[in-house]
């Protein structure tokens, strides 16, 4: 098993590495200059801009310093965009924001996906089936950038303990949370539903049916477990999606998360964000499908022969 | 497998008449079919008429902005004074074209590659899946701006040469090449899951008997990947393309929403929906007919690959 | 453990939330400060580095220049951190006596070899100040800044004593101390910059808070990246009993939408820019908060005269005769800005050549004569914008207004920012928009920029008789005759037409009622010393 993690975490590694490589060379092929603004830059000064970000190397030299000065110093490089803020401050200090919204927003699309999904298998192809899964995959249905406006104009607007954006108070993380978080509400509701309808029909199921065991006690004592199942495996993934996908959200909101810094980092060119950004993004990647490969192992005995 | 078989089977039907009964019980699976005929047929036949008639979707007319629905114009029109309605149906025809096209790219390449990665196993089968595992992380807004300053201009020179030498229709040529650099981002970037999908199937496939016989006759791996394996994939497949085609349809969305969408002044929902959302306060109207016709789509969408993984095959809904 | 409490604040934060009855914004004009949204996050604060206005909008509550501005008139000088200042006859040697009770917010005095290191800073040949030309109208600037002469004492920036800064000039300027307001004129604190490197160290930790001291009404109190920008009042401050506020919260709002709905929802005081489509919804209800003033600032669309078909006065002045500058404004902007007939906005006593209006038979005329009847031959371009929402839809209506009106095709290209710069820059574009906003009250500012090698010029074309007027208004000390001079450069400039103007510029925001003492200027930046916020 440790040996299986071993390779597994070295494989992550290798390929975190090729897409930084590979985000190094893409995001210096588009023209732009990381320093270029409407106040045009003299001829002179093009190289004494550079210089303190070693920009004036050539690639092969500024890419052997890059990851000469990860590995030894662990210095993500600085920023262009942001005069002089080193990468790793930039991400210590936007990502346990990301990640608080994340939670939030995981904690939110969990409360709307398993109840919607429950009932529609409890009630398969009733009214309740369809009007529960309606409910649930609205949030893949409507863009997250209709949906924000349209929370801060109908709630946030109407109730003033609720700011439209901003990240001042507490509530204000439940707009953005919910509009994260709906978008992941319709997979949990879609599997979970799966998941059930897969339980349901069981022979025991039916059997404790048949012997008129309440449905409630059924649920909680029998079905629910093992028909989220495939929920739980879904969740490693789609918290990293959460994570990596903000940046709309985040805009909308306001949100000083790491999303606004991605989207930043791209269209100004600055180089050392994005690839700090990118890398960070590939572990936390690579991180949360090791721990639901592992999760899976653990309770499944046949796979772990398989891999 | 025999225990979740449902009684009709024994009266001999095959799987894909099952299927088909199980569908059509599955109210709002049908619903969502027709819808999606509807709404295709709307943009490809409706949008083509309303061009012969003469209306464009480009003619701006400033002293006519917003006017709400007439004979003239069917859905008002928008903040140039353009008919709503031939933009969105126009818009349609992008939105879908992209999504469509790359469901068929992202699902070619994830059956090669997923195939290959399930049938093979063992440790290149890992590290192909790693490899996708990493690509996920990928940040495609970078890939897209890369495409498009890459291969636009090559796309346009062959589009015009299209429309100089063999008469092609120039508008068109040029609306549709400039969706290329979005077609390609999003399928750079949608294959990986669909890989993940069909490598799962294909895993449990390779060890299944048939296989072994197959392979046992000394049938090549790719007769036994294609012709054998392939046919029992192609439920999952079906059902993740259904669900694959909104989801493609909200990327490009969200790619016009960082301004990264089609050239104007042609129309996406994407786009449309966008620009919308500016007037929400002030002309409802923009966003709501849009965003309407583009989640009823995507609604529609969902239910159906809702619907066929019910009646394909029930026990998908792990995946 | 840092989420684990965030999350414990957030969760036991949101029942204390649903008790609170007052607004966001009546809060803070209760504690004094002023809230507003700035935008973007600044991309720093060492205003030798920066060059945009909302870093400029930050820097001028921090620092301040030798002259300030005053709240409500244009073109007048205050005393900032001089108390008075002096010309010899022709305007090329100007003697500040700075403020005797000048401090920095350390209790440090202010001193002239401040203005002196700063000056010097700027222009070090390895400091990357992008803005180092502002300070060009100093005699012996432009050499050593492009190292044509390493000493750094042959600035023309000199201490006589303590108090006493005596500037030389390469030519009569008359209009110096407006030039001191602009935030490249500002002292840095010598002795604090000097802790954290050495005078040429750029991306220093001297702008951190807690380590910048600054001499201007506020002072840097916290500054959280993406989040907010908060200044507090500097207590040491020569004039502090003018300022009444207690402190400005800055927002870096990126999204002009979320701006807007934060604004109505009483969140901030004041916002950055307004979106087109909110200000008719402004104007119906809340006409006593928009607030459209004048800006000196022009939207035009520079022209490749590389590219052959451009390359023709003619097709230039159709092109621009086509556009319906009226229509777009109404129809579109929404935002009274004004239909521009030359390059440089109006202001002060400058006229402006009328070169540019509207008339779609001239433009069919001059097309014609130009060799392409209808528009017949024509060939297809490349209009290049950027991503923004604004510049596609200028674009689009610029699209069809030359097919109604000249028959010709454009394809639009959008870019995201810094591409479509570059490809500016490479002059890789058939026509493309562009726009321009004053340093400082003086047509230079939008005339200087189209000579040769110009850095922002770009259009490939460049004239020698221009040039000649330009230089020979430096060395002009009359100031009516030197505006003649400027006036018959900027003729010359839209006869040839290399830059095609559409519009210029005005400020469109939300600004709550309470915020006094923000009145229109020109070049809108609103001196905070002078604001203040009415309490109930």
């Amino acid at each position: 098993m440790l040996r299986t993690i071993l390779h597994r975490l070295l494989q992550t590694l290798i390929v975190v590495f090729v897409l930084v490589s590979f985000t190094f060379i893409a995001v210096r092929l588009i023209p732009g200059n990381p320093f270029a603004d409407e106040k045009a830059m003299q001829p002179h000064l093009r190289e004494r801009v550079a210089e303190p970000f070693g920009l004036n190397a050539s690639y092969p030299e500024q890419f052997g310093l890059y990851w000469k000065n990860i590995l030894t110093k662990g210095d993500f490089g600085l920023s262009t965009s942001l005069f002089g803020r080193s990468v790793n401050e930039i991400i210590a200090h936007s990502f346990p924001i990301s990640l608080t919204l994340g939670i939030f927003a995981m904690i939110i699309a969990l409360l709307i996906g398993i109840p919607s999904g429950v009932l529609a298998a409890l009630r398969k192809n009733s009214m309740i089936d369809y009007g529960s899964m309606i409910f649930a995959m609205a949030g893949i249905c409507v863009p997250a950038f209709v949906l924000g406006p349209l929370l801060q104009l109908w709630i946030a607007r109407n109730f003033d303990s609720l700011n439209v954006a901003g990240w001042e108070r507490p509530s204000d993380i439940l707009l953005p949370a919910f509009t994260l978080g709906v978008g992941v509400a319709a997979y949990v509701a879609r599997l979970t539903r799966g998941g059930m309808l897969d339980i349901l029909s069981q022979d025991y199921i039916r059997t404790a049916r048949a012997k008129g065991v309440p449905t409630f006690t059924i649920l909680r004592r029998h079905a629910l477990r093992p028909a989220l199942l495939p929920t739980v495996t879904f969740l490693g993934p789609a918290f990293a999606a959460i994570i990596t996908g903000s940046f709309v959200v985040e805009t909308v909101f306001q949100v000083p998360g790491m999303g606004q810094h991605f989207i930043t980092a791209v269209t100004s060119k600055d180089y050392f964000l994005l690839q700090g950004i990118v890398l960070f993004y590939g572990v936390l990647m690579g991180g949360a499908n090791l721990l639901v490969d592992i999760a899976l192992a653990a309770m499944n005995p046949r796979l772990r022969e398989g891999s | 497998m025999s225990s979740a078989l449902p009684a009709n089977l024994e009266k001999g039907t095959s799987l894909w008449k099952d299927a088909r009964h199980r569908l059509f019980q599955n109210k709002l699976a049908v619903l969502g079919l027709l819808v999606i005929i509807f709404i295709f047929s709307a943009c490809f036949i409706g949008g083509p008429i309303m061009h012969k008639m003469g209306i464009d979707p480009n003619k701006q007319d400033l002293s006519n902005q917003f006017s709400g629905p007439s004979s003239g114009h069917l859905l008002g029109t928008d903040q140039l004074g353009r008919d709503l309605l031939i933009r969105i149906l126009d818009g349609g025809q992008i939105s879908l074209l992209i999504a469509v096209l790359a469901t068929c790219l992202t699902v070619s390449i994830g059956i090669v590659y997923g195939g290959i990665a399930g049938y093979v196993g063992g440790r290149l089968g890992n590290t192909m899946m790693r490899i996708v595992d990493g690509l996920l992380a990928m940040p495609f807004i970078i890939i897209v701006i890369l495409f498009r300053e890459l291969i636009s201009a090559r796309v346009e020179i062959a589009g015009l040469y299209l429309t100089d030498h063999w008469d092609w229709n120039r508008d068109l040529v040029i609306r549709f090449s400039n969706i290329l650099p979005l077609l390609i981002a999003i399928a750079a970037f949608g294959w990986l899951t669909m890989s993940r999908i069909v490598r799962t199937s294909a895993a449990s496939l390779a060890q299944q008997e048939f296989v072994e016989a197959a392979r046992s006759l000394g049938l090549s791996h790719r007769r036994i990947l294609f012709r054998h394996m392939l046919p029992n994939m192609l439920g999952p497949i079906i059902i993740y393309a259904t669900l694959t085609i909104p989801s493609f349809i909200l990327y490009e969305a969200t790619l016009s929403f960082i301004g990264l969408g089609i050239e104007p002044p042609n129309s996406s929902w994407g786009t449309l929906i966008k620009e919308g959302a500016n007037f929400l306060e002030t002309k409802p109207a923009m966003i709501y007919y849009p965003s309407l016709v583009f989640s009823m789509t995507l609604f529609a969408f969902n239910f159906l690959g809702d619907g066929l993984r019910d009646a394909l095959d029930p026990k998908a809904a792990k995946d | 453990m840092r989420i684990a409490k965030a999350l414990l604040t957030l969760s036991t934060g949101l029942l204390i939330a649903s008790c609170e009855n007052r607004t966001s914004v009546e809060k803070a004009t209760e504690a004094g400060i002023l809230v507003i949204g700035n935008s973007n996050e600044p991309k720093g604060l060492d205003l030798h580095l920066v060059s945009g206005v909302l870093e400029s909008n930050i820097i001028r509550a921090l620092f301040e220049g030798l002259c300030v501005e005053h709240p409500s008139e244009d073109g007048i000088a205050l005393p900032g951190a001089a108390a008075s200042w002096s010309a010899n006859d022709d305007f090329t040697v100007w003697t500040f006596k700075l403020q005797p009770e000048g401090q920095w917010s350390d209790g440090v005095p202010v001193t002239a070899h401040d203005f002196v290191f700063s000056y010097q800073r700027m222009l070090h040949p390895k400091i990357p100040a992008k803005y180092s030309d502002m300070l060009y109208f100093i005699k012996g600037a432009e050499d050593y800044n492009k190292e044509r002469n390493p000493d750094p004492n042959s600035i023309g920036a000199r201490a006589i004593d303590d108090h006493t800064l005596e500037i030389t000039l390469r030519g009569p300027t008359p209009f110096l101390p407006e030039i001191t307001k602009h935030y490249t004129w500002y002292p840095v604190p010598r002795h604090i910059v000097l802790e954290y490197g050495k005078i040429y160290s750029a991306f220093t930790d001297w702008t951190d808070p807690g380590n910048m001291e600054s001499n201007g009404p506020f002072k840097l109190k916290s500054w959280n990246p993406t989040h907010h920008i908060e200044v507090e009042r500097n207590l040491h401050y020569w004039d502090a009993k003018t300022v009444s506020l207690n402190g400005i919260r800055y927002l870096p709002i990126s999204n002009t939408y979320t701006e807007s709905r934060m604004f109505l929802d009483d969140q901030i005081h004041m916002t950055y820019t307004l979106p087109p489509e909110m200000i008719p919804y402004a104007q119906e209800h809340m006409p006593e908060m928009l607030r459209q003033e004048p800006y000196v600032g022009v939207r035009f669309m520079r022209v490749n005269t590389l590219n052959k078909a451009l390359d023709d006065p003619r097709v230039r002045h159709a092109l621009a005769a086509a556009i319906n500058q009226s229509a777009l404004i109404d129809g579109v902007l929404r935002g009274g800005q004004l239909p521009a007939h030359g390059i440089t906005p109006p202001f002060g006593d400058y006229v402006t050549p009328n070169a540019v209006n509207f008339d779609p038979e001239k433009a069919r005329k001059l097309l014609a004569d130009a060799g392409y009847p209808g528009g017949k031959g024509f060939p297809e371009f490349k209009f290049l914008t950027t991503d923004r929402d604004a510049g596609r839809r200028n674009a689009e209506a610029f699209q069809a207004m030359w097919k109604e009106h000249l028959g010709i095709n454009i394809r639009i290209e959008q870019r995201e920012w810094t591409t479509y710069l570059q490809r500016q820059y490479d002059a890789d574009y058939d026509i493309c928009a562009g726009g321009w906003i004053g340093d400082y009250l003086d047509p230079t500012t939008f005339l200087e920029m189209w000579i040769k090698d110009g850095g922002n010029n770009n259009t490939a074309w460049s004239s020698k008789e221009y040039e000649a007027k330009l230089r020979e208004a430096e060395n002009t000390a009359d100031a009516k005759r030197r505006l003649e001079i400027l006036a018959e450069a900027e003729t010359i400039l839209v006869t040839d037409l290399p830059v095609i103007p559409v519009y210029w510029y005005t400020t469109n925001y939300l600004l709550r009622p309470e915020v006094e003492g923000w009145e229109p200027l020109l070049l809108n930046n609103h001196p905070f010393k002078f604001v203040r916020l009415k309490k109930n």
